[in-house]
């Protein structure tokens, strides 16, 4: 059985999944929206959390956040579901295709055979919707690919209940009700309100604005304290988090600064048009703060300086991003 | 980011591409298709670089028989001891005992199937090692 789901690439897994899941239940919208309604953008520096051995930077929220808050906000009604069974979290999701509803389900991408092998990762985060079954195979609308991929059901299970940080087990999730009315100015100035209040009033230091400030104090000490070799490991590390196939922190500020436009329209406010703007120039601050990392990764550039400069550019990310949001708060205050 | 800077830079993507938003010249955004960027192609070489290294170290401690095969097929797999443990089901004590060679010579065919079926290979793909690491990626398209 096959769902007729609308498949569409987006930049971002879980504001894709989340963006193609509202348009089959009839409320077309982009990934951009989701993504500033469900508050996607974020930073965080957390050095005692591990990754791949190495420390945990990110770009946005946690997984499920997006998906939660979107849809929270635009008065959906969502079921999750998670699993101590593989078989029985198999049973469900055929249930749900069977009953032509299609499911949201949390990943690893190490086991997802149709990913390109080099980007085969222990990243449990990842998103999909479950769009059909054909004999062995599930028919899989992943949003960070062009077409619908199929995936052999023994692989699906084992992406299902990968193990490790962010161990899915089994997770699933589906849209059970569609409101009758969306108030979309109320969930997209409770998005950007919130978005604001994470980057610049967090009580912890190691997130939002104070999370890079934090990062480029650490950043320049990395040579002395762990060698180069590996200081340039972590480095590329953040550049890995910061870019990766799906997701990408300046590509989180672009998306940002689009769904910035598209909230000048609902909101019919012009000047979300000029902090879009900004929103933007931020983007590109991070693309090249990327490069300029990645190339001193391949060795193009003395480290310790690189560092330095490296430093100097996230404290400027830190100062923009600041300023943005500062701006950004004072004109949303005017729509709450 | 601008549409015609877009990045069509395919190293590692397999053909795959990936969505960049961008602005066009009046500054609205539009959603394009980028095969890969600079970036990120040398700081995923610079991942599986570390990983290929890892192997070749093991692989010595393997021939010297000092470390048992899993402990290369464990590293081959991104894993540690304690991922390990979990996907198996095992205490991770007896996971660090087994990439021990001499332990690991011991071991009961049911753990043995056991470690294989994680890996998707056979008990005797298993119980032996390469010559040198075979990390099947893409090769760089150059």
């Amino acid at each position: 059985m096959v769902i007729d789901f609308p498949h569409r690439q987006f930049a971002h897994c879980e504001s894709g999944v989340t963006a193609n899941l509202l348009t089959h239940h009839g409320y077309p919208c982009s990934e951009a929206l989701v993504f500033g309604i469900g508050s996607g953008l974020f930073f965080g520096y957390v050095p005692f959390i591990k990754l791949n051995f190495l420390p945990l930077t990110t770009f946005r929220v946690a997984p499920g956040g997006i998906f939660k808050k979107a849809t929270r906000r635009l008065g959906v009604t969502i079921r999750q579901q998670r699993f101590r069974s593989p078989v029985e979290a198999e049973q469900r999701v055929d249930e749900l295709l069977a009953a032509g509803i299609p499911v949201g389900a949390q990943t690893g991408v190490f086991w997802l055979p149709y990913f390109p092998p080099a980007y085969r990762f222990h990243f449990n985060g990842h998103n999909l919707v479950v769009m059909g079954k054909q004999e062995n195979d599930y028919l899989i609308s992943d949003p960070i690919f062009e077409t619908v991929v199929s995936c052999p059901v023994p692989d699906l299970r084992r992406a299902r209940f990968a193990r490790g940080a962010l161990a899915p087990k089994g997770r699933i999730y589906w849209i059970e009700d569609m409101p009758q009315e969306i108030d979309l100015r109320t969930a997209v100035s409770a998005g950007i309100a919130e978005v604001c209040r994470v980057m610049l009033k967090t009580p912890v230091p190691v997130a939002g604005v104070r999370g890079i400030r934090f990062l480029a104090r650490r950043l320049p000490q990395w040579p002395d304290k762990l060698g180069e070799k590996k200081a340039l490991l972590q480095l590329g590390h953040i550049v890995r988090m910061q870019e990766e196939i799906g997701t990408g922190g300046g590509g989180f500020r672009f998306i940002y600064a689009a769904f910035l436009q598209e909230a000048a329209a609902v909101l019919d406010d012009e000047r979300l048009l000029d902090l879009s703007q900004r929103c933007t120039a931020i983007g590109d601050q991070w693309r090249e703060f990327a490069l300029i990392a990645a190339r001193a990764c391949k060795g193009r550039a003395g480290v310790r300086d690189s560092v330095v400069q490296l430093a100097q550019f996230l404290v400027r990310c830190a100062d923009d991003e600041e300023q943005l949001f500062v701006d950004l708060q004072a004109v949303v205050r005017e729509h709450r | 980011m601008k549409k015609e800077e877009v990045p069509q830079q395919g190293e590692w993507t397999a053909g795959c591409r990936e969505i960049n938003y961008a602005v066009d010249e009046k500054g609205r955004y539009s959603l394009e298709l980028s095969s890969g960027w600079e970036a990120k192609n040398i700081t995923l070489g610079q991942a599986w670089e570390q990983i290929e290294e890892q192997l070749h170290q093991v692989l010595v401690e393997v021939r010297a028989g000092r470390k048992s095969p899993l402990a290369y097929h464990m590293i081959k797999n991104q894993m540690d001891p304690a991922l390990l443990a979990q996907y198996t089901g095992l205490a991770q004590w007896r996971v660090r005992r087994h990439l021990k060679a001499s332990v690991f010579a011991r071991l009961s065919s049911e753990i043995l199937n056991r470690y294989a079926a994680l890996f998707r290979i056979d008990v005797a793909t298993l119980c032996r090692v390469p010559e040198q690491p075979d990390l099947a990626l893409t090769p760089p398209e150059s």
